[in-house]
């Protein structure tokens, strides 16, 4: 353990909606090229948790840092709107149901971003998305429109449009949840890609086997709160806390029926 | 006494070219009223309320006051008030603005049914709200809604007609200065509707295309 400043850092993070509290006073530290999975049952905050981090659930309590940035600073508003446009720069983001913007082609898809907010030009653009495409195994499909493609090419392309933007940190929301069980493989590839290349990532995932094999940290949550971290054999293993054990039965089980 | 068809050919030419000026007018206040549609729609849905609120009026004005009415006003009152607005342009102007508050209430509902995760992801590539809306949202919800505004864009047509009272030469103008020399009504209205007709058709054609092609790339 360095006295270095971690990489992303959660402090005291609260969420609530009215008088519902969905996050309770959250810490989390991520170092640069860590991989941290969160688990837990539906309702537990920790997809809430993950879309705080680039605002798109502000915290109602709380900081939240990127390297030496503070991501939800205290800015007037339209000074705030310019500082998030520059954060989520950085923070890749892949969501359940993949968004792919589906007047666009695959190519503008990922292209887009880039050449909007960084300048590139059409051919730096091209050869950007060709890179990334090729990268997560869709180049063959530059010129389809999202229709046309599976779920799980769908994800891949969302990760490469994603990637485009050269984010620092890569946030997964439940990025294998929607798709059938057959298409589940070829987006964890794109993912265990992107371990051994060392980018920091947070998964919010119920797949436990995955989590187990790619992560460095598991964080379980439940009600809002951390009720457990480690190593994901000691998380996954032996875990120390009931209602991990519980949650890590019901999930088997439920797995197996 | 009877019909006789045979005055017709004598005044094709006023009627055609007034055909032409209908056909010039439609077409530049349904560009007027596509575009003023999507930008009211924005301000409705996104603008600070100082900015919302003086549109919001403007709107009301002009859907809960007759059009021949907003004709007269643009053409002979802003006279007065020293800007001189041609005819032509008064029409397209009139037209186009008053289509543009209906074409506007479809474009909002379109706008907010595209799904919210189109948005979210736009955001989280770091486009602002404005980018997102231009780049993403918009394209989306106009793809969604041209069936609706297409025929909006066919009782502008037929409205257009309005525009003869500020003396713009269109398709029912010059009928009625053929009938004024003619005195056949019947002839010269069966002729114009037919024009009408036609003209409408195209544009149905036209529109017909338009969502063939949107539904390729769905």
């Amino acid at each position: 353990m360095s006295a270095q400043k971690p990489f992303i850092d959660i402090r005291h993070a609260k969420k609530s909606f009215g008088t519902l509290e969905v996050l309770k006073d959250i810490n989390l530290q991520v170092d640069r090229g860590q991989i941290v999975a969160i688990i837990g049952p539906s309702g537990s905050g920790k997809s809430t948790l993950l879309r705080a981090i680039n605002d798109l659930d502000p915290l109602t309590g709380g900081e939240i840092w990127l390297e030496d940035k503070q991501i939800n600073m205290d800015l007037p508003h339209r000074q705030y709107e310019r500082h998030i446009n520059e954060v989520r720069q950085e923070i890749g983001m892949v969501f359940q149901h993949f968004n792919l913007f589906p007047h666009l082609k695959v190519r503008e898809n990922v292209t887009l971003a880039p050449k909007m907010l960084k300048g590139l030009s059409d051919a730096e653009a091209n050869a950007l998305a060709e890179e990334q495409l090729t990268k997560v195994g869709m180049i063959e499909r530059i010129d389809y429109y999202p229709s046309q493609l599976s779920g799980g090419q769908k994800q891949r392309v969302a990760i490469a449009r994603a990637l485009a933007m050269k984010p620092k940190v890569m946030l997964f929301d439940e990025a294998t949840s929607a798709l059938d069980p057959e298409l589940v493989e070829e987006v964890n590839l794109v993912m265990k890609q992107l371990a051994e290349e060392h980018m920091t990532m947070i998964i919010v995932t119920h797949e436990m086997g995955f989590a187990e094999s790619v992560c460095d940290r598991v964080l379980f949550m439940d009600q809002g709160v951390v009720v457990e971290e480690g190593p994901p054999e000691v998380i996954f293993r032996n875990p120390k806390s009931e209602r991990t054990q519980n949650f890590l039965r019901k999930h088997l089980a439920g797995q197996q029926a | 006494m009877g019909l006789d068809f045979s005055v017709i050919p004598k005044y094709l030419d006023i009627v055609l070219l007034g055909a032409l000026w209908t056909i010039a007018i439609t077409l530049g206040a349904a560009i007027v009223s596509f575009f003023g549609g999507i930008l009211l729609a924005v301000i409705a849905l996104y603008a600070h309320p100082v900015v919302r609120w003086p549109f919001r009026v403007f709107s009301f004005l002009f859907l809960g006051t007759p059009l021949l009415l907003q004709l007269f006003l643009i053409y002979f009152g802003l006279v007065q008030i020293g800007i001189d607005v041609p005819a032509f342009v008064a029409g397209v102007i009139g037209l186009g603005l008053h289509f543009a508050v209906y074409n506007s209430e479809l474009f909002q509902a379109s706008i907010l049914a595209v799904d919210k995760g189109q948005i979210e992801a736009a955001r989280t590539l770091g486009l602002s709200r404005m980018q997102a809306l231009r780049k993403v949202v918009v394209p989306q919800a106009v793809r969604d809604v041209i069936p609706p505004i297409g025929n909006n864009m066919i009782a502008l047509l037929k409205d257009s007609a309005l525009v003869s009272v500020i003396g713009v030469s269109e398709l029912t103008l010059s009928a009625q200065r053929a009938i004024g020399s003619t005195y056949r009504p019947f002839e010269f209205y069966v002729l114009v509707a037919a024009i009408y007709y036609i003209i409408n058709l195209g544009m149905e054609a036209v529109l017909r295309r338009v969502e063939r092609r949107i539904q390729a790339s769905k």
